[in-house]
Formats: C-alpha cells, structure tokens, sequence
C-alpha cells in the first residue's frame, strides 16, 4: 500500500464524495415526497391516478437504474429533451426510489388495523382527517426501518452514475486505476469513501428506528 | 321526537343475513342493554347506528335526520353518537390528552384552552388526570378504556355507545370501567350498551333487548324481571349458561 498515493488522492475522492452525497441526497429527498404522494394515491384508491401510480411503480422497481439512467440521458435526447447528468441521476434515482418508498409507506399504512379508521370515523373525523391525523403519523413511524434501508440502497446505486460520466465515487476510482494502475489503492480507498458516507446513514437511521418505536410501541 | 329511531333495518354480508327488520325506539336517558349469545348481531347492531357498516335495507334516525354512510352530514350526524370499542383503540402516537383533544379540536375546532378544561375535568372524574401527557402504551387496559370513554364523551354524543368494552380486561379491571358508566347513567346519559356481564346489566339498564340470530327474541323494560324471570325460553336458557 503506497500511503504518499493515497494522500495525493484524496482531494479528488472527497470531490467525488461531495458530487456524490449532494445528488444522492437530492434523489433521496424526490423519492420520498414522490413515494408519500404515490401511497397516498393508492391508499384512498383516487380513480385513474391510482392506475398511473400502479404502473409507475412496476415500471421503475422491475427495471434497473441503469437502464433508466441510459434511457434519461442517452434516449430522451433524440426527442429533443436534453437534461444535464446532475439532473439526470436525480432523477433517475428519485424516481426509482419514489417506486420502493410508495411500497414501504403504503405496507405502513396497511398494517394499521382498520379500527384505527373507525374510532377516528366515530369521533366525526371526515377521511381526511383520519388520513392526516390518525394513519399518515403512525405509517411513517411503522415505515421508517425500510424507508432507511431505502436510502441506505439509493446511495449505493448513485456508483452506477459513473456511466453517464458524472464524477461521483466509483467514477473517481475507475479513473484513477486507468491511468495509474494503483489498482489497491485506488479500490481500498473507494470502500472507505463508501462506508464514510453510508455508516452515519445506518447509524443515524437505528437511532430514529428506536425513537419512533420509542414513541409509539414502547421499549 | 325520539332520540334514536330504527325503522325496518335489515343488514347483510352477501346473503349471509345479519340482522331482520329491526325495529326500535331509544328516548332521552334511557340505558339499553343488548344481550345475546356471540353472532347473534349485536355488534354489527350497534355499528349500524353510527353508520360505521353500510345497510342494505331500512334507516337509522338520530333527532327524526337519517344517518348515513355517504351522506355528506355523516360527520355531525357522527358527534351525536359516541362510540367505545372493545379493544380501546386508543391513537398510540399521541399523548392521552392529545387522544382526547384531537377531535374536540380538529373537527368541532374549539378553542384550545375550553376544550382541554374540559379534558382535564373529565380526566379528573375518572380518575386518570396525572396521566395527561402519558401515552397510551404506559397505561393498563381499564385505565385506556376509561380514557376511551372520555375521548367519547368529551364530543357531548346524545347516545353512548358501548360494545363489550370490558371484554377484553382482565378482571380486577372491569369494576373501575363499570364504575364510570355506571356513574354516566346516574347522571341521566343516554346510552346502548352490548355486554356479557349480565349483573351488570341487571343493575344499569332501563330496558334489556335479548337478540339471537339477527332478531329481537325479548324485550323488557323492567330488567329486574328479565334478569329474574325471562319470559321465552330462549332467553331464560341463554341466562342460565351464566350460572354455576
């Protein structure tokens, strides 16, 4: 392991982190809104939405992000649609979140059981209100072991950004051992990067996991 | 004008027939106890008249207004009955004062201050007052029950209704919640109340409805004589599977 290498590599892999985290982030933060809203739409079973829905979300969880990435930035173009690749992985990669995060709220919503419904409904609450104040609340607590596992998946993903040339982590790697050949080096230092951004995410995600359950269901 | 008037109603699940042309007639402070064996209705009874369960046949009318499902007036017809489960059904996310106030405050919007003066007297008459900003995990079954009673009454419901709600507390819990309902139709509320303890019954109640199979077999407005002295057969054996 040549330490003098891997000094005179890390500005270009904590640039790369940075690329990394803020669209990762970015995608994160689609997925989630895109994911209530697609749970909201399926719960409530709003007509013709709930069928867009339904097909949005078995389109973008049974292709990979690859594929839609390629189709963003490669397809999209020769119809005259030309997004920039910062652009194109935050959206990629909210919209494939979007799909799982719909699922993991929307198993949270269904695991309440219905009688939630119906003693919020006796008390005159109309189906907003027991949507809003009854079930949405204790969905998102019961959904937020799978929405961190979401996101902890979301950021691993963004490593096939590289293939639409955006600077991110496994690009930076690839980069480096082309024209260096510090194959070790160069791949050590890419898994340490890699767990420097995901191991707070995990940390942070057990942490609120035991909060919310605190709250909620007890010690 | 009745309090609660139910005129012909008929309920059913596919074919499966739930309850038969039921007819009755609640008035102001009477306390309706319904007793049967287990499927005979008296639940999905119950159910019916907040129109938590579609019906297929007949109205419910609470004031001489029908109360229905999709009606757009569902939501204030709804105030006028309040409604205690069997299982509490507390919101587990929110603090027992919260569990309270949310509809006080969200569908009759009250003011904040009245509405939990309010909260606090009642949670005071229950005895439960030091456990305002518990939530409900931390409280024993009849102390959750006791608040779920609360959470009714705290909308000023016209009727009260109870299903089985000390079915599923264990025994040295069920007199504290007997106790405040017993309290409640002392002070002249009206309410139906579906239980299994039939002392209970006996001592509350100012009319007794004995169903089987989706009927009404007996009524009585004297519960002392029903208890004692059933007058159909049906009745008279369902009462003695009670005894040793």
């Amino acid at each position: 392991m040549d330490w003098d290498v891997i000094l005179s590599y890390l500005p270009r892999y904590r640039e790369a982190l940075l690329l990394t985290l803020r669209i990762g982030w970015q995608g994160v933060a689609f997925s989630l809104l895109t994911g209530v809203l697609c749970a909201v739409v399926i719960y409530l079973r709003l007509p013709v939405l709930k069928t867009i829905v339904g097909g949005y979300i078995e389109l973008f969880r049974n292709t990979p992000l690859l594929v839609q990435l390629f189709f963003l930035y490669f397809a999209l173009p020769k119809i005259g649609i030309r997004i920039s690749p910062q652009v194109c992985g935050t959206l990629g990669l909210g919209l494939l979140g979007g799909a799982y995060m719909a699922e993991t709220f929307r198993s949270g919503l269904e695991s309440i059981a219905p009688i939630q419904t119906e003693s919020a409904e006796s008390l005159g609450m109309n189906r907003m209100q027991v949507f809003g104040y009854v079930l949405l609340p204790q969905a998102v607590s019961r959904s937020v072991p799978g929405v961190v596992a979401n996101v902890i998946f979301l950021l691993k993903e963004t490593s096939v950004f590289s293939t639409i040339s955006l600077m991110d982590l496994m690009f930076t790697a690839k980069d480096l051992i082309g024209m260096y050949a510090k194959t070790i080096e160069c791949l050590t230092m890419l898994v340490v990067f890699y767990l420097l951004m995901l191991l707070p995410v995990s940390l942070l995600g057990s942490l609120l996991e035991r909060r919310v359950r605190f709250a909620e269901f007890g010690d | 004008m009745s309090l609660l008037e139910i005129r012909h109603l008929h309920k059913a699940y596919g074919d499966k027939t739930i309850l038969k042309d039921f007819d009755l007639t609640v008035e102001k402070g009477d306390v309706v106890v319904v007793i049967g064996p287990s499927g005979c209705g008296k639940s999905t009874f119950l159910r019916c008249i907040n129109a938590l369960e579609e019906i297929q046949g007949g109205e419910v009318l609470i004031d001489g207004e029908p109360i229905r499902r999709s009606a757009k007036n569902i939501s204030s017809m709804r105030q006028k009955v309040g409604m205690v489960f069997q299982s509490y059904d507390l919101f587990p996310h929110k603090t027992i004062l919260e569990n309270i106030l949310l509809a006080p405050l969200k569908v009759q919007k009250r003011n904040r201050s009245e509405a939990e003066a309010e909260a606090m007297e009642l949670l005071e008459r229950v005895g439960l007052a030091d456990r305002r900003d518990d939530f409900p995990r931390q409280l024993s079954g009849g102390q959750k029950q006791r608040v779920a009673i609360v959470r009714a009454l705290i909308m000023h419901p016209e009727i009260l209704l109870l299903d089985e709600i000390t079915a599923a507390l264990d025994p040295e819990m069920v007199r504290e919640v007997l106790d405040v309902v017993m309290s409640l139709a002392k002070a002249g509320s009206t309410m139906m109340i579906v239980t299994h303890e039939m002392a209970f019954a006996k001592a509350i109640a100012t009319r007794v409805l004995f169903l089987e199979k989706g009927e009404i077999v007996e009524e009585s407005c004297d519960a002392k004589a029903f208890f004692e002295h059933p007058k159909t057969k049906r009745a008279e054996r369902f009462l003695k599977s009670f005894e040793y």
